[in-house]
């Protein structure tokens, strides 16, 4: 499983950073995306990795990491999901405006002369 | 301390939260109500951020009695719950930010706030922002502070709307969003290494960690750092910082010039924290980088002055020279350098933030193209067209409002070149005297404490041949110009802020010495983790000896 994530966040991150490159705005903002969730994959991980355990403490069992996954790290994935998802809906926007101002989806606002 | 002083802590992040969320209620065409309640607001968040000053600065009552004030939110005890924390350097901080957002909260006051849709709130959210990532005790609330602020920030920096600033504000939301990803890369490592998030409980652990984690500790810091440094603008982070600042409307960049000084905020207040707590191997993680990161820094500012061709970049690589300052003087590691360098900090942002403010007013009387036009002059050599306007002009008195800006535009070059009278030279003099006195091992100072020296020197020489050239060009070429009309409302914040800098110069003594407390406190932060973690919760016991 171990390699399956680390692999899924290599992909992930290696593919947003190309885009991130591109001179496209469209491309930038998918570039972005795909790091967010590369991002969120690593936090994720940084908890350690544990299948069938539960993150909310249970009646009958003792209150000991042993049993239960960190939550904390699920906790920060959650807030980092919000965060993301609202600035990248603002940039989605801006760059419509910027589509709409100079009449091209170049990151500089002007194609380069060829 | 008191039951009503334990909640002021909390008060810089409320008060503007629940300001900013009334005023969308209002209707956007009340403006004047709107500004009004923003004013207000920030004249009490000024009050809380210099009684919050006073507390952090008072000589402990009692000897077991701590210098940092802890507010735990939800009274959970501390290593579990977030905490707000304020010491000396936290209260600084606070009250530059409610200073400058006064300044320019009311030059916006003659038209800018009515350039486009929620201004005033856009204003207090980043105000939120500010003030909590300045008081958090906590990373990962540093985290979502930074973001809340950056969210407020791309707002206002497009505040105005228009292409430039459409194009510039793209820019800046792909660099800073990228940069928030690093943040979160940073943030998760430490705690997959530490356990912990709490700042104050990571600076006990960190010596801990066994040598195997070593490695992970040092990639997730420096991944936080990076993030850090792409806001504070080191070089070469900072290409995005001077085109930015230069398009964003005037009170927008005043505002912002307290932005790039959170990143410079949080390189100090962690790197001091983290990596001086006991083990003496790791104490100089980053130093190096920061000693030359921002001596180049200073070098691309210095260059970026001399080649800027409108004042209003000028003022961008302003603020690059000042980051750059900061950052090789933290980058030293010694306590007195780093008490100048805050001296510096305080009197460069005021500065900066006026000539922002300024920059606008003596634009505004210009054609458009002028700006190329006043650099390129001399390069045509139009000399001869001038001398026939300049004979026409004699005997005119000069217009009292271009008297009042070419005053304010000598004070801020005073300020930002360093030169005597004003708060500028003291703080450039402080910073040298303590490089060249800095205590250590060797008693000869180290080249590169030369090479800073030296380019301090110049980075003030450069500030003045710069900012001269653009006042004479501005100022004394009779180009076909109107006298700019400007109202007293918006001549008033940079008088005030240009009074501070001269306040900053007469005060200079007692502003000198809390700036050293600071400093050393910051250098040591034993007293800022016993503080934090030995605060007592009032439901529960104090907590067993598990670290």
């Amino acid at each position: 499983m171990e390699i399956i994530l680390a692999l899924g966040i290599g992909v992930l991150a290696g593919s947003g950073v190309w885009l991130l490159l591109r001179p496209r705005t469209f491309q930038v903002i998918i570039g972005l995306t795909l790091l967010s969730y590369a991002v969120n994959l690593f936090i994720f991980a940084m908890g350690r990795l544990r299948t069938g355990a539960p993150a909310i403490l249970e009646v009958d069992r003792s209150g000991d990491l042993t049993h239960y996954a960190d939550p904390l790290p699920q906790a920060l994935i959650l807030t980092a999901i919000v965060i993301s998802f609202a600035t990248t809906a603002l940039f989605l926007v801006v760059l419509l405006v910027a589509r709409g101002l100079t009449g091209t989806d170049h990151v500089d606002g002007a194609e380069r002369e060829s | 301390m008191i039951a009503w002083t334990d909640h002021l802590l909390i008060m810089p992040v409320v008060l503007p939260l629940v300001t900013g969320t009334v005023m969308l209620l209002i209707d956007e065409r009340r403006h004047g109500l709107k500004a009004a309640i923003n004013i207000g607001a920030i004249i009490a968040l000024t009050g809380t951020g210099l009684a919050l000053l006073g507390l952090a600065n008072a000589p402990p009552t009692e000897p077991t009695a701590t210098q940092v004030g802890v507010y735990r939110l939800g009274d959970w005890p501390v290593p579990f719950g977030i905490v707000l924390v304020v010491d000396r350097l936290a209260a600084l901080m606070l009250v530059m930010t409610s200073v400058l957002a006064l300044a320019s909260v009311v030059f916006s006051l003659a038209r800018w706030h009515r350039a486009g849709a929620h201004f005033h709130s856009l204003f207090q959210f980043l105000l939120v922002g500010l003030n909590g990532a300045f008081l958090t005790g906590d990373l990962f609330n540093l985290f979502v502070f930074f973001e809340l602020l950056l969210a407020a920030s791309y707002g206002l920096m497009l505040h105005g709307s228009g292409t430039a600033r459409v194009q510039a504000g793209l820019h800046y939301i792909a660099v800073n969003l990228a940069g928030s990803l690093l943040f979160l890369i940073g943030v998760s490592l430490l705690y997959a290494v530490a356990g912990t998030l709490n700042m104050a409980d990571l600076a006990t652990r960190i010596p801990l960690i066994p040598a195997s984690d070593r490695m992970l500790l040092e990639v997730g810091a420096a991944a936080l750092g990076i993030a850090f440094l792409v806001k504070a603008g080191m070089w070469p982070l900072g290409f995005w910082l001077p085109s930015a600042y230069s398009v964003a409307t005037p009170p927008v960049a005043a505002i912002f010039a307290i932005l790039s000084k959170v990143g410079v905020y949080a390189v100090l207040r962690l790197s001091l924290l983290l990596f001086s707590e006991g083990d003496t191997n790791l104490a100089p993680f980053g130093q190096q980088w920061l000693l030359y990161g921002g001596m180049a820094t200073i070098a691309f500012g210095a260059i970026g002055v001399l080649a800027a061709q409108d004042t209003a970049r000028l003022a961008g690589f302003a603020v690059l020279i000042s980051s750059g300052t900061v950052l090789a003087a933290i980058g030293t590691g010694h306590p007195g350098v780093t008490a100048s360098a805050l001296f510096y900090l305080i009197s460069s942002t005021l500065a900066i933030s006026a000539f922002f403010l300024l920059v606008e007013l003596i634009e505004r009387g210009r054609g458009p193209g002028a700006d190329i036009l006043a650099v390129t002059l001399e390069v045509f050599g139009e000399e001869g067209e001038v001398d026939v306007e300049a004979v026409e002009e004699v005997g005119i008195a000069t217009p009292v409002t271009l008297a009042v800006l070419g005053l304010s535009f000598i004070g801020c070059a005073l300020v930002l070149a360093g030169l005597p009278p004003l708060s500028g030279f003291i703080a450039k003099f402080a910073l040298l005297t303590a490089l060249l006195s800095t205590p250590g091992a060797e008693a000869v100072v180290s080249p590169a404490s030369w090479a800073l020296l030296a380019l301090l020197i110049v980075s003030g020489l450069a500030t003045l041949i710069a900012m001269s050239r653009a006042g004479m060009r501005v100022f004394w070429i009779p180009l076909e110009r109107a006298v700019p009309q400007v109202r007293l409302v918006e001549l008033a914040p940079i008088a005030a802020l240009l009074l501070a800098c001269a306040v900053l110069t007469v005060r200079a003594e007692p502003i000198l010495q809390y700036v050293q407390a600071t400093a050393r406190s910051v250098h040591n932060p034993h007293t800022y983790v016993r503080g934090v973690l030995a605060t007592p919760s009032e439901q529960s016991a104090p907590r067993g000896g598990d670290s």
